[in-house]
């Protein structure tokens, strides 16, 4: 009789930490549509003193003269990403490709530690590689314009989403099972040919999602795009001209704008967009996640 | 060129991408310590920050950049274990679950200004705190959160189902399976999981530029949450984007260097702590 209380108290913990966890678990739902409605709340103020058609399809950007046209922002950033994949794409798939065909093992044993510290470098040092080292080389060794501007962001970003594109894609490729390498080995196939013709195609719903996920760390990367970017509220006349991105001029103006102010809630909006922007990226991957184990 | 040459020639390529991602990670970290590590000198590294004059150190940035770190750590992991344990162990599938691994994710992909901007409205706009350390450190929690559930629910999920069914043949509750069989198998992972979050962290800036802000406190150390929370990073795009002080640049090239030697600390830890942990943890 005397252990009967105590088997007791083990099943109330048991029943009751269990809420304690799914309480943790919901936190994250609950912060998430947080973020939505706080951003939301804000940034959907600005409507009431600038029409969206101002804010999304003007360029006219100037707060002294209660002008609020984000037009130029969204296509620097969006301009940027896509460099970036452009750019970073190709040479992180190569680099997984590399490491899951190629390389050998000591030179695999290399990559990984690699690929870590490239997700490890802060930001800011990229943006400071790419404001002392790659903006003054642009300007003064190949004389394009001023250096700052569209070609630099997306150069950087494409060495930051690296990482992102060479694990995911490389997880992908490895996934593959081995029967059908196999098989295309057998047929007489080099490893090239069975690398584009069966390896590719059975992997693309991941490298698809390695790349989305470079393509959203692009549009959301901030210090690093500040510093290289120009910071002009204009139009980017070319790839070598100042310019600015929505994070970009967030971070530049958060600090002079008035809280509840229309210069103040369009930049929350121009949060709001990102942050849109990421959460239907995210929606995009599932969706081919999806496709990819139907297949 | 027929198909073996072609062969040849892309295998070629391959090696070529390999080596040149290799060789700009080489170079960028060589770059840096090869113009910072001059710099670093004990007044540099532990001394404090001057706004207008030369010879400023960054000694309150390095404390404040550790102290922020491990605050939001110890916000963020027992709420992420949590869920984590919540995901792997009592609900693998359904509605709910799906809905916050969807959650889990968004929250990962959420651009880290738009968090900050997040935490400002929350703790600064609405809750009436300063611009300080203690709101950077609950705001940066915010990004820790996702990657550490993701990482427990992985590991925990790689722990043998037999380790649970003999425990519970042995009597045991679910919750007494989880505290003292489950989750020192999975500690080495969680932990290896916990330190590549404070690796990111360590470097974060976004978020903590209106929420930790741009000042130093002149105190070192100084442990209130209500003084300013510069860090390195912080400091770094600081001085280089709006700073004063004539000695900009070789503050950056000196701030930079040590923040690359933090993370190449935290990377060398990891890899050689998770073995031994592993080992010691699990007596195999």
């Amino acid at each position: 009789m005397t252990e009967a209380p105590i088997k007791d108290l083990r099943l109330v913990y048991d029943r009751y930490i269990r809420y304690l966890f799914l309480a943790s678990a919901i936190l994250m739902s609950v912060i998430v549509l947080s973020i939505l409605f706080f951003m939301g709340q804000q940034g959907l103020q600005t409507f009431r003193e600038v029409s969206p058609a101002e804010f999304f399809l003007s360029t006219k950007w100037d707060p002294l003269d209660e002008k609020f046209g984000a037009a130029s922002f969204i296509v620097g950033s969006v301009y940027a990403a896509f460099l970036a994949v452009l750019f970073g794409g190709p040479l992180g798939l190569a680099g997984a490709l590399f490491m899951a065909k190629v390389a050998p093992k000591r030179v695999r044993d290399l990559m990984r530690p690699a690929n870590d510290l490239y997700v490890a470098i802060p930001s800011v040092v990229y943006g400071y590689l790419g404001l002392t080292v790659l903006v003054p080389f642009l300007r003064d060794e190949l004389k394009l314009g001023m250096g700052f501007g569209l070609f630099a962001a997306g150069l950087i970003l494409g060495i930051m989403i690296l990482p992102t594109v060479i694990s995911i894609s490389e997880d992908a490729l490895r996934s593959v099972p081995p029967s059908l390498e196999e098989a295309s080995v057998a047929l007489g196939a080099t490893r090239w040919q069975t690398i584009w013709h069966v390896l590719i195609p059975t992997a693309l719903p991941g490298i698809l999602t390695a790349v989305i996920l470079g393509l959203a760390r692009a549009i959301g990367e901030t210090m690093a795009v500040q510093m290289v970017i120009g910071n002009t509220p204009l139009l980017a006349k070319s790839l070598f001209s100042p310019t600015a991105t929505l994070t970009s001029e967030i971070v530049v103006e958060m600090g002079n704008a008035p809280f509840n102010s229309a210069y103040g809630n369009s930049l929350f909006l121009m949060a709001l967009v990102l942050l849109v922007i990421s959460l239907l990226l995210i929606v995009a991957i599932r969706g081919l996640i999806r496709k990819g184990e139907t297949i | 060129m027929s198909a073996k040459q072609w062969d040849r020639v892309v295998t070629g390529l391959l090696w070529g991408a390999g080596l040149l991602i290799i060789g700009v990670l080489a170079l960028f970290l060589g770059y840096i310590l090869f113009k910072g590590l001059p710099v670093l000198s004990a007044s540099f590294i532990f001394g404090p920050s001057s706004d207008v004059s030369a010879g400023g150190g960054v000694g309150a940035q390095l404390f404040n950049t550790f102290y922020i770190l491990f605050l939001s750590l110890l916000v963020a992991a027992p709420v992420a274990v949590g869920a984590g344990i919540y995901l792997a162990e009592y609900s693998a599938r359904g509605r709910l679950a799906d809905l916050i691994r969807l959650s889990v994710e968004c929250l990962a992909s959420v651009p880290s200004i738009v968090l900050g901007l997040f935490g400002m409205i929350l703790f600064i706009n609405l809750m009436g705190f300063g611009i300080s350390l203690g709101v950077g450190a609950m705001t940066l929690a915010l990004m820790n959160l996702p990657i550490i559930v993701r990482v427990t629910e992985e590991t925990l999920k790689t722990v043998p189902r037999e380790y649970r069914e003999a425990s519970l043949a042995l009597g045991a509750t679910k919750w007494q399976t989880i505290a003292r069989v489950v989750l020192p198998a999975a500690l080495p992972g969680i932990v290896t999981g916990v330190t590549l979050t404070a690796g990111r962290a360590v470097g974060e800036t976004a978020i903590l530029i209106f929420t930790a802000g741009t000042t130093a406190s002149r105190l070192i150390p100084d442990f209130s949450l209500a003084a300013g929370g510069e860090t390195l990073a912080v400091h770094m795009w600081y001085v280089m984007a709006i700073g004063l002080v004539p000695d900009r640049v070789d503050i950056a090239n000196g701030t930079g260097a040590l923040l690359i030697l933090v993370i190449l600390t935290f990377n060398l830890i990891l890899a050689s702590s998770t073995k031994h942990l592993r080992k010691w943890l699990t007596g195999m």
